[in-house]
């Protein structure tokens, strides 16, 4: 079956010849014009909007958008703060960055439909230590947009006023954690918060009810504003709704972003035809379908079972090619939608390698607060590492998957499943290579692959 | 008499392993647990602190009772005919867990065995495990939660981390980071108790790092509470690291004297050697704090001065030869009596005994400090409250005494009995204490004793066993942790001697036999024994008193109450 044709909504612009990130291009194509017509609604109206629609959150949990909105404690009588999540740091995920980058005012513009829907008067956009370049780009278009009478005091004449402010991390991944975020937003270490009590939609930055979203997840707002929930929710599959960005990076001929309509691609369309297939000469072995975190999905695998299609209950009975790119589907096939970054290794990629690879990151970002994922993501790094450096030894696999069993679900932020996903799921579905690492290392490489150093 | 507590309304009850327990509700599941005698292993935890959950050790297992989703009915299980129990997939942290109707937890599951196992073997991946060079041994909660809770061997044969193995964070704290398990506990009490923000940590993930704040000091005075609640040997005191191994070491309940705070202590020693001072849990009072200047007092016992030898015109003597030099003093009549308010009840309710018998009208000397606002009182009497009910006294005290300077110019003072106080820092002049003979009873070489006719050595509050009433009228016991020093008289035996040779009533030289009598004639106190007064202490009714414009403000577990100016005018 051949891939489906891209729906880009949030890149309807982006790539288009002379479209720029300024005001004006944005205006000429349009722009902030779903924002002139949602504040005339009543603001319950577009929650409504947002609930009906079905949208996902983009982040990476995929928890509905507009349920997160319900959960606000709104008779608290506390300012309510909403915090843009645009701390990108999921390796393999590059979407916010660009949608920053190359269209900041739709960004801007779900932002503001988001603070009118909920009544917020401030919010924040929390951006990555590491993307300065996004963060002159973000300042200069809240400049504008305020300009404009988007953006501050008395927005477009209806006495509603909101303020963006523009904050930078300082280059950790568990600031894209939501509590972590706020903490790192109220000037404090990162340290995520314990659920309960500290649920954002009550106690969040300073203690009052604050939503926190990701730049993506904004987008798709406007879009609904646009559209109506209704419409929106006819994008995509059932409970799957709208569009998503995936990022495909690795042993493609052709990685980068890529639109779909949620769960109408298969991962074997998207990478056999929309990114060309494998490299000359070689073939897939694994691929992450959902950021690093994600559990990684052997080719040759089968996945059976049983889903609700409409009414019924269907058979399903996968290879890894024919799993559809939705939330719901790659949970159920154990793995995660995730933050939509695609990670693809093909044949020359050795998994104790990468898994090592993938251990030094997590182990480098774990914030220290809690012992499981302090103590166990850098011991799993010291194990991967001396596999690769030193001596790996055969009983090092199963040892591995003992540390990361220790670590899933005993944490307080969901980074211990983030750096333990990828052990569990390495060992499982390559364990042989890692038992048979010890004598693999020692026969020649192919000529072609770089030392990992 | 006090009146017990009113029952707490809102009890809920809660399933821990099986048992049942009510609890009021908002108790974390730790401290239900605790009332069953359920010991929920922990490390960040401090009940005093709040909750930040970040050791993962009191993982539990967690169920609530089931309910219809629609019709919110419970479900029956038929098998037991009792409501069925939906236990959570992943566990739970107890300490972040509060009691609500029908809580149901498993603390020995197997799943909760796997955690405690799990986290215990991350805790001592990158610990050094020198614990035989390590102060906290044989206090250690990660000794004894790994002997309880853990595997007892290790998979790790990888580097542990080298981090820095002494830092002094402050004078009397001194770190080592890679015993350290960053519960966070002191972090959390530097800033929530002591109101000195001043720790953190640095860097991330396993190589996090506590220290202090660049260009800051953990040199407040509460410091060593730090090192009292670090769960594992990363902090220690500097007074007392390598000193002595705590097993060896007798633990005996005491009070802090340096203020009307009245903190409750445990002073440790061995072979008559005091070594340290920790705080006492009460929560009334103290919780489980204590102030450092509180902790060092015990130097008092070995520092160079100490009184240990009767003497009467300078010659050694023994106390029955003292007792009928000063009898001869007393009966040339004309004798002021000055009280301490360092002194304890009984001391206090014999020198009142004295006064009486003389004839003489009573003083105490005041000390006044800075209040902390926690548990060091701008009081620096530990007891007046105490003269105040003995009847010593009937005013609070002045700095100096200045009624006596003048009745020893006109000569209507002829003599002087000085039960501790150092006559010439409250106010007299060497002239004025060489002009009337003074009877002496006291600790410290000091002008006062040097001057004096008779000196009686006494005891320090380690030496001897008493009460102290502190700023809330709360009645405290200290008990006796060392021997006083050869030669030094009990402090009560002193002064019944000298009640006798005044002429007065035969009163005891023990505290139960001066109880006895203070139960008698103190109505407030009708009824106490010394043996039945309870380790955290005994609320008095502070009625009688009201009126006294006290000068402690507010601190921890004190507020102070307006004097009833209204009632006497």
């Amino acid at each position: 079956m051949p891939a489906p044709e891209q729906n880009r909504l949030i890149f309807r612009h982006i790539g288009e010849p002379g479209y720029t990130a300024d005001l004006d291009c944005y205006l000429r194509n349009g722009g902030y014009g779903v924002l002139r017509k949602a504040v005339q609604r009543k603001p319950e109206e577009l929650v409504d909007e947002v609930k009906k629609s079905g949208l996902r959150g983009r982040g990476g949990a995929g928890f509905p958008c507009g349920v997160k909105w319900t959960l606000l404690d709104r008779k608290s009588g506390k300012p309510i703060y909403l915090v843009v999540n645009a701390d990108e740091s999921e390796p393999g995920t590059f979407k916010d960055r660009y949608i920053i980058h190359q269209d900041p005012h739709q960004m801007i513009e779900g932002i503001m439909i988001t603070c009118f829907a909920n009544k917020v008067e401030r919010a924040y956009v929390y951006i990555r230590g590491e993307f300065p370049e996004g963060a002159r780009i973000l300042e200069k278009a809240i400049a504008e947009a305020r300009a404009s009478n988007f953006v501050g005091p008395n927005i477009l004449g209806t006495g509603y006023g909101c303020e963006i402010y523009v904050h930078r991390g300082a280059g950790a991944y568990i600031c894209g954690e939501e509590t972590g975020l706020i903490e790192s937003l109220e000037g404090k270490r990162p340290y995520p918060r314990i659920k309960p009590p500290y649920f954002p939609a009550v106690l969040g930055l300073y203690q009052c009810p604050t939503i926190v979203n990701n730049v993506e997840t904004l987008c798709h707002v406007k879009h609904i504003a646009d559209m109506g929930g209704d419409a929106y929710s006819k994008i995509g599959t059932p409970n799957n709704t709208g569009t998503r960005i995936l990022c495909v990076s690795g042993h493609v001929r052709r990685p980068g972003y890529y639109e779909f309509e949620v769960g109408r691609v298969t991962m074997g369309q998207l990478l056999n035809e929309v990114c060309g297939g494998p490299l000359p000469g070689r073939t897939f072995k694994a691929v992450i379908p959902g950021g690093s975190s994600a559990k990684v999905l052997k080719f040759g695998e089968r996945y059976k079972g049983k889903r609700k299609v409409g009414a019924e209950m269907v058979e399903y009975d996968w290879g890894v090619e024919d799993i559809p790119m939705d939330f719901d589907c790659l949970a159920m096939i154990g793995s995660m939608g995730g933050s939509g970054g695609v990670i693809v290794m093909d044949d020359s990629v050795s998994m104790v390698e990468a898994l090592g690879n993938i251990n030094a990151f997590y182990s480098h970002e774990s914030c220290g607060q809690c012992t499981p994922c302090r103590e166990g993501s850098l011991w799993m790094k010291k194990i991967t590492a001396r596999m690769v450096h030193g001596e790996a030894r055969p009983e090092d696999g199963a040892l591995l998957k003992s540390v990361a069993d220790q670590i899933a679900g005993r944490t307080i932020c969901a980074f211990g499943e983030a750096c333990a996903w990828p052990t569990q799921s390495f060992i499982a579905k390559f364990g042989d290579e890692f038992k048979g690492y010890a004598l693999a290392k020692k026969a020649a490489r192919p000529g072609d692959v770089p030392e990992l150093v | 008499m006090p009146t017990n507590p009113p029952m707490p309304t809102d009890m809920i009850t809660v399933n821990i392993d099986g048992r049942e327990v009510a609890v009021p509700r908002g108790t974390n599941v730790i401290e239900a647990a605790k009332r069953l005698g359920v010991d929920v292993p922990h490390y960040c935890y401090h009940p005093k602190l709040t909750v930040v959950g970040n050791c993962r050790m009191c993982l539990v297992e967690m169920g609530l009772p089931a309910v219809d989703p629609a019709t919110k009915a419970p479900v029956m299980d038929p098998a037991t005919g009792r409501q069925r129990v939906n236990w959570m997939p992943r566990p739970t942290i107890a300490c972040a867990t509060n009691a609500s109707p029908g809580l149901h937890i498993r603390t020995t599951s197997p799943m909760v065995r796997d955690c405690q196992q799990g986290v215990m073997e991350f805790l001592l991946i990158n610990h050094p495990l020198d614990c035989p060079i390590c102060d906290q041994a044989g206090e250690c909660k990660l000794q004894e939660q790994s002997a309880g809770y853990g595997r007892g061997y290790s998979r790790y044969i990888e580097q542990k981390n080298v981090k820095p193995k002494r830092t002094l964070l402050g004078p009397r704290v001194m770190l080592d980071d890679e015993r350290c398990i960053l519960c966070s506990r002191c972090i959390r009490f530097s800033k929530e108790v002591a109101k000195d923000d001043v720790l953190g940590f640095t860097d991330r993930g396993s190589y996090s790092t506590l220290t202090c704040y660049p260009g800051k000091k953990l040199e407040n005075n509460y410091s060593l509470n730090t090192v009292d609640i670090c769960p594992v040997g990363a902090l220690t005191s500097t007074d007392f690291r390598f000193k002595m191994r705590v097993w060896f070491l007798r633990q005996s309940n005491s009070i802090d004297t340096e203020s009307s705070a009245g903190a409750n202590t445990v002073v440790w020693s061995r072979e008559g050697e005091v070594y340290r001072i920790t705080p006492r849990d009460n929560d009334a009072v103290n919780d489980t704090w204590m102030a450092d200047s509180g902790r060092v007092l015990y130097r008092e016992i070995r520092a160079p001065g100490r009184l240990d030898t009767v003497r009467v015109k300078g010659v050694e003597s023994t106390l029955g030869f003292a007792a009928r030099a000063a009898g001869e003093i007393f009966a040339a009549g004309r004798v002021a009596v000055v009280g301490s308010g360092r002194s304890s009840l009984e001391e206090q309710f014999l020198t009142r005994r004295l006064a009486e018998a003389l004839g003489a009208r009573a003083s105490l000397v005041s000390r006044v400090g800075q209040g902390d606002g926690i548990l060091v009182s701008a009081d620096r009497n530990p007891n007046v409250r105490g003269a105040l009910m003995a009847g010593l006294i009937g005013e609070l005290p002045q700095a100096k005494l200045e009624s006596l300077s003048a009745a020893i110019d006109s000569g209507s003072v002829a003599a002087v009995v000085s039960v501790g106080e150092d006559l010439a820092a409250a106010g007299l002049s060497e002239a004025q204490l060489g002009r009337v003979p003074v009877v002496y009873l006291g600790t410290r070489a000091n002008p006062t004793s040097a001057a004096a006719r008779i000196v009686i050595p006494t005891l320090t509050v380690f030496e001897k066993q008493g009460t102290l009433v502190n700023q809330q009228f709360r009645l405290q016991r200290f008990a006796k942790a060392v021997p006083g020093p050869e030669g030094a008289v009990d402090d009560l035996v002193a002064l019944s001697s000298l009640v006798a040779a005044a002429g007065g009533p035969a009163a005891g030289a023990d505290v139960g036999a001066v109880w006895a009598a203070i139960a008698a004639e103190v109505p407030e106190l009708a009824g106490v024994s010394y043996a039945t007064i309870p380790d955290s202490g005994l609320p008095i009714d502070s009625g009688r008193w009201s009126g006294l414009a006290f000068i402690e403000g507010p601190a921890l577990h004190f507020k102070p109450s307006a004097p009833k100016e209204a009632a006497h005018a």
